[in-house]
């Protein structure tokens, strides 16, 4: 009988006998990780919501995050790392690969186990058999499409090559064998731990109470307050570092950073929310109806009114087109509050090292957290090294500094490595999310059913800091017509300050809350004209030659039309299907999007440095944080091929912010176009150096045979060069600002130097008896200039709409409320619909090989095309994301169909 | 950190509990949910090792279901259709990892308005038997349940069994969920159903159990009675919003008190359908 915490439990782990000494109701994930440092094993959520950290117990798949140690005793337990035997993959991770059904890996181990314990007992298993066994295992990325594949043995083929090859990921076999490394799966042995408390209530004033003899009784090293921070202020903007590593006094959200506790884990994670050192005055939250009024207390003095900033945009002659107008229709769209949820939660370790401090973490960003650590610290930026881990998904979330700084100041005050891991329901009630608006737009049309005009006016929650909140404000009103052709414009946004988390940046920045709206007066307007949905929005679509609302004529690659004639076939056919009558009625649905690649009328340069080495391998010195998109392989792919090389000659550092350019945010879809670019620069140039070492002609062949390098006639032997500090023999670079200019007082300019494009159409099934919307089919038409992998495209493609159809359907963030993985729902793999992906590749000159971006364009139209599907089945337009059952009834219901 | 025990035998376990107050586990899938970034620090007595507490029996009159059956059991046990219903929502209960572990039992006592299998249990007229030093009884699921996260379990009390009175082999059940996504899905409203009928075809007994519309999941009394009768073709066409007047439904999250009563009303016809 087990009874004390020091017994020692006896199990088998992968075929090994091991016996752990660990507290009997230690997680059995903990176990693993902390016990036997197999960190394959990963924690989502410790909740049994998410299934990241499934493994099989005797054969059979279970939540290691539920299972207490004890309950393992005797017991045989497989983890990821007993998948791979002598280092090698075995079938079902290999097809993993080849499929592409590892995007950011943090689910994958648990995918693996799970369709392991399905696959021991069903060798040939069905689609459904598939859903069923793995249906407790969430992915954020992938939209599960290709790991249903994987699954099921369908045939894949891999290909080598450059660009526009189906190349495996050059990081899958470490996401596949347990051995990638995420936030928190390495950190010193000495390293103490660290818990952030957190506000419990969204408006407060606190004081703190005894805090030396609370951190002596608790056995702590360091209780940190905002008075060991020494410039307390964070944020994306230079000039607005609003929000406070630790907040001083009063705090603007529930989860909002009062004190940092750093010590051993025992203590740092025994103290409860009683023993704390702080007092509270509650006050009354202001919210997004409140926070304008005369009465409302200011979050943040600077903005009395609370309106962080306004955009503004204006073409034309609004009110004069309205006169000429044949047609008009109007709408008012609502939209939630939207977690990234991504699987792994934010976490990491920092390190001083002298006069330097090193963050070990999840990321983003690399270059933007050195700048937010070394500011936050008073350090020179070149004080500052950031080391990215695996990121385990981000979406926008992990843009934002999250564990960086705390860590930083606190290893730096003890000299002594720190680390934190958030909890999953810290992590959702800390981190930005997709900002809520309210948005109403009013479109014309003429008589002969052209665009004529739009008013569209925005507010959005940006909740207690500013975050991304600018960046969503002014983005919006250039894409707020949606990617056609209309002469005269207004666009007002406000990003409004509230007591609710900090909205910042998520897969769109605003664009696809928009989209909402423009999408439904396409609709509306294509009806009011007797038109085709689908053919009023393809006459209408912006070509090349075409001016945008901000006055930009698009030189080239715009390639909306191409991507709605790919539509017309499904388009028919799906008309054809559908059932207006009934309990259970089914439509269809088109949505189209646009989006400028990167930054909005901002500077957003990348540069890559790639060196070749004596024995004949590329080193590529890649800035891009991969975190799940693929960078990783992209930007060797695209490097490759302008050296005239194979892939598989290539190693790489990511990240890592002293061996790497700066190569900017894995954000606004720009690291395939911007740092793609300069992937292909880098390359050009490295050639260059070579032939002319060789004397050889512009288009010489390479060949590389160990550390013989041949061209043309001519050889060289790498090993008789000098080696540089990095151990290069040669070097190339190469650097790339896309093209923008500033926008006027009215939004005129070039903000953006290319856009990706894309016309989605959805077939659902709308229960009208119990308001339940099944979507049963989207086909996903993209113009992404060149598709330089193209699985690596279809897998942002699927993700981005199962993404989409979380926010369309089932996801609401709120405070207090869904601070988890079961109250807060994202789609699983029986939610998803079958996919059709159309690669429409309408060059962009500027990109490498004419490519631009995917990320965030995936997302945007399939939330307004499957609220259009939802009108087309039941005449009952949805204006309210997330449509969930309750509302799409009460809707019905209103409208006399239910 | 506080005590933990995991005693091999019944015995042992009901002198513990004699003894001291411990938080009971069995599956942990509704343990550790409730312990995320918590130190665990009650005592806790791990039933998990007393194997008379597990797998399913026939006796004499009545079915003995052991509490720690996990689902993923009860779905590989052979039993009358009567179960089906119950069967059907071992299926439903969040992902395979949790009706590998999740115990009968334990979703039983842990009292959740939403508890998948207890609408089920109702419909079942099961029996709860509960064990202590002091004595042994048994109380039926519907008196057992008091609200939500209660029960009449006493802390030094241990369920030993779940009694589940044998049916006609007529009887057929049938289970549905209604949810806002396909797994890993707390329900928004649950309905189950167990139908008796005669050689003709009319229902000489109807059980019939909502789930989380009402702090405990309810029969519905005057349902039963309206059934009773009737030709199981016609059951859907029988059901009234009155019938669902005992239910108290709340807005959360998931859904506003009115679609779940919306909700339980469609669910109730389309379950009943089901037995044409």
């Amino acid at each position: 009988m087990l009874q004390s915490r020091d017994d020692t439990i006896a199990l088998q782990v992968n075929g090994d006998a091991v016996k752990i000494a660990m507290p009997p109701l230690t997680r059995l994930a903990d176990a693993l990780r902390d016990g036997l440092g197999l960190t394959g094993t990963k924690i989502g959520c410790n909740a049994g919501d998410c299934g990241a950290c499934t493994v099989l117990m005797d054969g059979r798949q279970v939540c290691a995050c539920l299972v207490p140690l004890a309950q393992a005793q005797g017991r045989s337990i497989t983890t990821v790392e007993g998948l791979a035997r002598n280092r090698k993959l075995s079938a079902l991770q290999k097809a993993f690969l080849r499929h592409g059904a590892a995007q950011c890996g943090i689910c994958t181990p648990g995918m693996l186990m799970a369709a392991s314990d399905l696959l021991s007992s069903e060798a040939k298993p069905s689609r459904k058999q598939v859903e069923d066994a793995m249906g407790g295992v969430l992915c954020r990325c992938t939209g599960y499409a290709k790991i249903v594949d994987a699954v099921m043995g369908v045939a894949a083929r891999a290909e080598y090559g450059g660009v526009g090859a189906r190349l495996e990921r050059v990081d899958g076999a470490a996401k596949l064998n347990g051995t990638e490394k995420f936030g928190s799966d390495d950190a010193p042995a000495d390293a103490l731990w660290l818990r952030v408390i957190r506000s419990p209530y969204p408006r407060a004033s606190f004081k703190l109470v005894g805090v030396e003899a609370f951190r002596d009784n608790h056995g702590l090293d360091l209780v940190m307050t905002a008075d060991d921070i020494p410039n307390n202020g964070f944020g994306i903007y230079p000039t607005i570092k609003d929000q406070p590593v630790l907040a001083k006094g009063h705090v603007r959200y529930r989860g909002d950073a009062v004190i940092a506790l750093v010590g051993p884990r025992d203590a740092v994670e025994s103290a409860t929310d009683d023993d704390l050192p702080i007092r509270w005055q509650v006050q009354d939250p202001v919210y997004l109806s409140a926070a304008q009024t005369e009465r409302a207390p200011p979050l943040h003095e600077k903005h009395p009114d609370n309106v962080l900033v306004r955009g503004w945009l204006k073409k034309g002659d609004v009110e004069g087109a309205w006169d000429q107008a044949a047609h008009t229709a109007e709408i008012a769209v609502e939209t939630a509050f939207v977690e990234h949820a991504y699987i792994e939660p934010e976490a990491g370790y920092a390190r001083r090292i002298g006069d330097r401090i090193e963050v070990i973490a999840c990321t983003q960003a690399p270059g933007m957290d050195r700048e937010e650590v070394a500011h936050v610290m008073g350090l020179a930026r070149e004080q500052v090294r950031i080391i990215p881990t695996a990121t385990g998904g981000g979406f926008g979330g992990k843009l934002d500094v999250s564990v960086q700084p705390v860590l930083a100041v606190a290893a730096w005050m003890l000299n002594r490595p720190v680390r934190c891991i958030y909890t999953r329901p810290e992590s959702m009630m800390s981190s930005t999310k997709r900002h809520p608006s309210r948005i109403k737009a009013k479109m014309a049309a003429d008589a002969s059913g052209r665009l004529l005009a739009m008013e569209f006016s925005g507010d959005f929650d940006t909740g207690a800091y500013a975050s991304w909140g600018p960046t969503v404000a002014n983005r919006v009103p250039v894409h707020a017509t949606g990617p056609y052709v209309v002469p005269h414009v207004t666009a007002a946004t406000r990003a409004i300050y509230t007591n609710n988390p900090p909205s910042g940046a998520f897969r769109g920045f605003g664009v696809p809350q928009a989209a909402i709206a423009h999408e439904a007066l396409m609709d509306m307007l294509a009806d009011k004209c007797g038109e085709d949905r689908l053919e009023f929005r393809w006459k209408n679509a912006i070509r090349a030659g075409d001016a945008t609302a901000t006055g930009q004529v698009l030189h080239a690659s715009a390639g909306l039309a191409q991507c709605l004639a790919a539509l017309r076939p499904h388009w028919r056919d799906a008309m054809q299907s559908r059932v207006t009558t009934g309990s259970h009625r089914r439509g269809v649905g088109v949505a189209c999007m646009w989006y400028g690649i990167g930054n909005t009328s901002l500077s957003n340069p990348s540069a890559m440095r790639v060196g070749l080495r004596p024995n004949g391998r590329f080193m590529l010195y890649n800035g891009a944080a991969d975190i799940g998109q693929g960078s990783n392989t992209i930007m060797i792919q695209i490097c490759a091929e302008a050296l005239g090389v194979s892939p598989s000659l290539f190693d790489y550092i990511m990240g890592d912010t002293d061996l790497t350019e700066d190569a900017g945010k894995t954000s606004a879809s720009r690291q395939t176009f911007v740092s793609g670019k300069a992937a292909e620069l880098a390359g050009r140039s490295l050639r260059a150096e070579i032939l002319k070492r060789m004397n050889a002609g512009e288009d010489a062949r390479l060949t590389i045979e160990s550390n013989v390098i041949k061209a043309g006639g001519a050889t060289l032997n790498l090993t008789t060069l000098e080696t540089d500090p990095r151990g290069n023999v040669l070097t190339g670079f190469g650097s790339f600002d896309p093209p923008t200019s500033p926008l006027d007082a009215n939004g005129q300019g070039i903000p953006y130097s290319c856009y990706g494009f894309a016309a989605q159409l959805a077939e659902a099934e709308v229960d009208v008896k119990l308001g339940l919307v099944r979507v049963t089919r989207i086909v996903a038409a993209h113009d992404v200039g060149k598709a330089i992998n193209p699985n690596l495209v279809e897998g942002q493609i699927h993700g981005g709409i199962a993404q989409g159809l979380g926010f369309a359907l089932m996801e609401e963030y709120i405070p207090g409320r869904t601070e988890n993985l079961h109250d807060y729902l994202i789609p699983t793999f029986g939610d998803m619909p079958e996919m059709v992906t159309i690669m429409i590749e309408d060059a962009e000159p500027l990109g490498p090989y004419g490519a631009k971006g995917i990320g965030e364009p995936a997302l945007i139209p399939t939330a307004p095309a499957i609220f259009s599907a939802i009108e087309c089945a039941t005449g009952v337009r949805i204006t309210r994301a997330p449509a969930t059952p309750d509302r799409v009834l009460a809707a019905l219901k209103a409208a006399g169909v239910a | 950190m506080g005590h933990y025990q995991r005693p091999p035998d019944l015995a042992e376990a009901l002198r513990l509990l004699d003894a001291s107050t411990f938080t009971i586990l069995a599956g942990g899938t509704d343990f550790y949910p409730a312990r995320v970034g918590r130190v665990i620090g009650e005592d806790v007595l791990d039933v998990t090792a007393i194997s008379a507490l597990g797998g399913i029996s026939e006796e004499a009159d009545h079915w003995r279901i052991g509490p720690l059956t996990t689902w993923s059991q009860l779905l590989a046990t052979k039993l009358p259709p009567c179960f089906d219903g119950y069967k059907q929502a071992a299926r439903e209960v969040g992902g395979v990892q949790i009706q590998n572990t999740g115990t009968l039992g334990g979703n039983l006592c842990n009292a959740s308005p939403a508890a998948d299998g207890t609408p089920n249990l109702l419909a079942l007229d099961a029996v709860v038997e509960l064990q202590s030093a002091r004595q042994l009884r048994r109380i039926p699921v519907a008196r057992f349940v008091l609200g939500n996260r209660q029960t009449l379990r006493d802390n030094d009390e241990i369920i030993t069994g779940i009694l589940v009175p044998k049916l006609r082999p007529s009887a057929r059940s049938c289970f549905r969920k209604l949810g806002a996504r396909k797994y890993l899905v707390i329900s928004i409203v649950m309905v189950a159903a167990v139908i008796e009928e005669d050689h003709d075809g009319r229902v000489t007994a109807a059980r019939i159990a909502v789930g989380s519309c009402s702090a405990v999941p309810q029969r519905l009394a005057t349902l039963e009675s309206a059934l009773k009768g009737a030709n199981r073709q016609r059951l859907a066409a029988i059901v009234r919003p009155e019938h669902l007047a005992t239910l108290t439904p709340i807005t959360d999250v998931r859904g506003s008190a009115e679609y779940r009563r919306d909700g339980a009303l469609e669910m109730l016809k389309r379950t009943l359908a089901e037995f044409a």
